[in-house]
């Protein structure tokens, strides 16, 4: 299996070229199967190297060849294996194999359904780069890969304005990320000589010590990439946009793979950030700040899609406040919990959306409990996961973040209070969002009810995303162990709690009705703070009157090529003067003779000025 | 030849009115003939001009600039009245402003 | 003493005879004006010592010159309609400009020649001397002025031939 496993991203990479070729002339069955089965055989592999790996605990490297060579550069196309590995590929194939099964469904009436897939198996393909990649030059192609696929994937129903509008600005946002993350691996490679991942930490480790300031600058500028592509402040406004693409894409890239690929760069690189503990500081507080404002911004809003992509951002800061306070495995874990129970909301989403004429706004729907059972359950248990009540997947993955972040000197309690605050919030949005939809009155009546393709990702994600927090990731060997000790027992009793809290907070509120906050609501502080809550904080605001109006402004500026303007005068002023010159050429004689007689005056002029001073 | 002489400048007075005049009836007229016959004129106060200066420093040189002249004077006639006659013969008029085939 | 009222005499006709050229409407009597101008011009080079410079003034400019435009005016038989039209054309308003432009060239030339001081020369220049200057450091000039005389001959045979054929052709043609 080993000497195979470069078939894992060839496959669905193969499916998609396959597609973009031939898709118009194939028959809708064939498109779903080709795209759903070379996903589907890439799992499978997966999950052959997975029970290769829990027998052997074997690291794989596996050289394929050498992508260039250029004065001592010699990148290859190589991958590398290992637990952390293995936690990525199974999550990029297993949950998008069951995206790749619901979105036969719901992309069924799509006349672009070759098209979808295509992108989507492209997608995966980069992302199996991504996350195999030995060596930083190939991760960062298929970062770039994922990027585009986004891109692609947001607007892919191009046809309405607003769509290309949220592509753009998804691939432009990120892109100030991934230029920074280009400059870090340029640092990283003039310094080191090298930009093969483990030989690059080796080396790192030997040149620096902690607290130089070559590695700091070296892990800002990738937190950077990390910060755009996995939609963290200051750059995470693209990810709510971004939900103008399909609600499966929603699924697997903007919630499950795609956003937690500045997680997984980030622990790959945990060797580089333990020389630098300020990167590392700076990473815990984007992360918390990150997951307290999307919190806030997620209490507000009333698209279903977007309350989803706030929690998402927010989920994303709780595995950023993991990396930045060591928790490395905690943070891996959420990202696997989290990529179980968000893709499973998604999809939930994503039925309803389907079986509710597209419809996005949480309060038209309603009592949809007892008329889609399955959808209900499905968004029950991810929920709960999601608000980590105890004994689902979220519970164990965010218990341990917090409780190692509690445990960091200084800056711990602090960081572990803003995050309790963050699980109030997230128990409190999540569950409201469960009682508008499928509780009190209907509001629309679901024209269908979901199809078995819809149905069995929906349970086996329910099952993943409750049980999912029994799993063992393997990634002890990847990072470095914990010292083991536990924090008090209160702080404990204290983070199991406080979800249930929320939840008994949203149960007032929004469907008991026991807990009035209209007056609040509706005082001038609630509807203000109300306001900027719903528009994110004001940042959308601020970055467009700060970036994008002048950059239009210059532009506009720009259009009229003021550089060619000023080229453009010498030859209006050639015209003019030739103008002139040629309305002199009257073709009269007396004409002639008058303007040189002129000119015999002007040169008389001079030569008795210069020759004798007399008019001086 | 006794010793009270003409001034040069009053002779250069001459030959400047005599070149102004010229020059004036150039540019006035409309007729070729006497654009020719200015010409002549500015051509003869030139001459005088020079001729004033070689005797002014008792050289030879100003009359044979004015030999020069002369024969400048001669040719351009020559091929001037040519011109005339041509100019007759195309147009059936002597009015120079009728030949603006040159305008730009 | 006799020598200067001679010269300004023969300076105040060369200006009045050339305002009158310049000023005529019929070219014979312009002609006849412009011929007096020379000869007074002609009075004056031989006043300031150039009589050799006086005969060829009257021989070939007063003479040859001014016969070849009567010859021209002649063949072009202009009568009593030039007249009027060159009446016409001497209206006040076509003078201003022009004669601005000459008065101040005028100005100019007066100015340029108003630091110049001293009389002519008393002693006369001969022909003799002419010539050996002539022949000896201007020779160049002469033989460029014998290619510049050549040049106007043949032009003026080619102009005038063409004149004269056509005018032959025609003829023939109505006949």
């Amino acid at each position: 299996m080993s000497e195979t496993i470069w078939l894992i991203p060839l496959i669905p990479f193969l499916s998609s070229v396959a597609l973009m070729l031939f898709g118009s002339r194939l028959k809708i069955t064939h498109i779903g199967v080709l795209g759903v089965a070379s996903v589907g055989i890439s799992a499978l592999l997966t999950l052959v190297l997975a029970v290769e790996f829990m027998q052997n605990q074997q690291v794989i490297q596996a050289s394929l060849w050498t992508w260039m060579e250029v004065a001592g550069f010699a990148p290859g196309i190589s991958f590398y294996f290992d637990g952390l590995t293995l936690v990525m590929m199974s999550v990029i194939t297993g949950v998008g194999f069951l995206i790749h099964l619901f979105s036969t469904e719901f992309m069924e009436k799509d006349p672009s359904y070759a098209r979808y897939f295509a992108y989507l198996n492209m997608f995966v393909a980069a992302m199996l780069i991504l996350v195999m990649a030995d060596n930083l030059l190939l991760l960062y192609l298929g970062w770039e890969g994922v990027g585009v696929c986004s891109y692609l994937l947001v607007g892919f129903w191009y046809q309405h304005n607003a769509n290309g509008h949220a592509a753009r600005k998804a691939f432009i946002v990120t892109r100030i990320g991934d230029t920074a993350m280009a400059l870090g691996l340029l640092l990283l490679f003039t310094e080191l000589g090298t930009l093969d991942i483990q030989a690059m930490v080796g080396a790192a480790n030997q040149t620096w010590q902690i607290g130089d300031s070559i590695p700091l600058v070296a892990c800002l500028l990738i937190v950077c990439g990390a910060v755009g592509k996995s939609a963290q402040l200051p750059l995470h406004t693209w990810l709510p946009d971004a939900m103008a693409g399909p609600t499966p894409v929603s699924a697997l890239i903007h919630a499950a793979t795609m956003v937690t690929a500045g997680v997984y760069l980030i622990a790959r690189t945990h060797g580089l950030f333990l020389l630098a503990p300020t990167a590392m500081t700076v990473v815990a507080v984007i992360g918390i700040a990150t997951s307290l404002m999307a919190a806030f911004t997620a209490l507000m809003q009333t698209d279903i899609k977007r309350i989803l992509a706030y929690s998402t951002i927010s989920q994303i800061g709780y595995m950023f406040l993991a990396l930045g306070v060591g928790a490395w495995s905690a943070g891996i874990f959420h990202l696997m919990t989290h990529a179980f129970f968000k893709a499973l909301l998604f999809l939930g989403s994503g039925a309803i959306i389907h079986c509710l004429h597209h419809e996005h706004n949480i309060f038209k729907m309603g009592g949809l409990r007892t008329r889609m059972p399955m959808t209900f359950w499905s968004f029950m248990i991810g929920s709960a996961a999601l608000a980590a009540l105890p004994m689902t997947s979220g519970f164990f993955s965010k218990d341990q973040i917090l409780l190692q972040a509690y445990q960091l000197p200084d800056l711990g309690p602090g960081l572990w209070m803003a995050g309790l605050l963050g699980a109030l919030l997230t128990a409190i949005y999540s569950f409201r969002l469960v009682f508008v939809v499928f509780f009190g009155q209907a509001n629309t009546e679901p024209d269908k009810d979901t199809g078995w393709r819809m149905a069995v990702p929906l349970s086996v994600l329910c099952f993943l995303a409750m049980i999912g927090g029994y799993f063992m990731i393997p990634v002890a060997e990847v990072f470095p162990a914990s010292d083991g000790s536990h924090p008090a027992h209160w702080v404990e009793y204290v983070s199991i709690s406080v979800p249930l809290v929320g939840l008994l907070i949203a149960y007032l509120v929004f469907f008991n009705r026991r807990l009035n906050i209209d007056g609040l609501a509706n005082s001038t502080v609630g509807k203000s703070l109300g306001n900027f809550w719903l528009s994110g904080w004001g940042i959308d605001w601020l970055y467009d009157h700060l970036f994008v109006r002048p950059y239009y402004g210059l532009a506009n500026l720009l259009k009229s090529e003021p550089v060619d303007g000023i080229y453009g005068l010498i030859v209006a002023l050639n015209q003019t003067f030739n103008h002139w010159l040629s309305a002199a050429q009257t073709g009269r004689m007396r004409w002639y003779l008058a303007s040189m007689v002129a000119g015999l005056i002007i040169l008389i002029t001079l030569a008795a000025n210069l020759s004798t001073g007399v008019l001086q | 030849m006794d010793g009270l002489n003409i001034p040069l400048n009053h002779i250069l007075l001459v030959s400047s009115l005599l070149f102004a005049i010229g020059m004036l009836g150039l540019m006035i007229r409309r007729n070729i003939i006497f654009i020719l016959m200015s010409l002549e004129v500015m051509l003869n106060a030139a001459a005088l001009a020079f001729v004033a200066a070689g005797a002014h420093w008792g050289q030879p040189d100003g009359q044979v600039v004015f030999m020069l002249i002369l024969t400048v004077a001669a040719a351009e006639v020559a091929v001037g009245l040519g011109l005339v006659l041509q100019v007759q013969k195309r147009f059936k008029t002597l009015d120079m402003d009728h030949a603006n085939r040159m305008q730009g | 003493m006799l020598e200067i009222v001679f010269f300004y005499i023969a300076a105040t006709v060369a200006l009045i005879a050339t305002v009158m050229a310049m000023t005529r409407a019929n070219a014979i009597h312009a002609l006849i004006y412009l011929i007096v101008s020379l000869l007074a011009v002609a009075v004056i080079f031989f006043l300031i010592g150039a009589p050799f410079a006086a005969a060829l003034e009257i021989v070939i400019y007063a003479g040859a010159i001014m016969v070849l435009f009567v010859f021209v005016i002649m063949m072009l038989n202009l009568g009593e309609k030039g007249d009027k039209q060159e009446r016409q054309w001497l209206k006040p308003g076509i003078w201003a400009g022009p004669a601005v432009l000459s008065v101040i060239l005028l100005v100019e030339l007066l100015v340029v020649i108003s630091d110049v001081n001293g009389p002519v020369s008393v002693s006369v220049v001969s022909a003799k001397e002419v010539g050996l200057s002539l022949f000896g450091p201007y020779v160049l000039a002469v033989e460029i002025s014998a290619m510049l005389l050549l040049a106007g001959l043949v032009g003026s045979f080619h102009l005038g031939r063409r004149y004269l054929e056509r005018d032959h052709i025609e003829k023939g043609s109505s006949q």
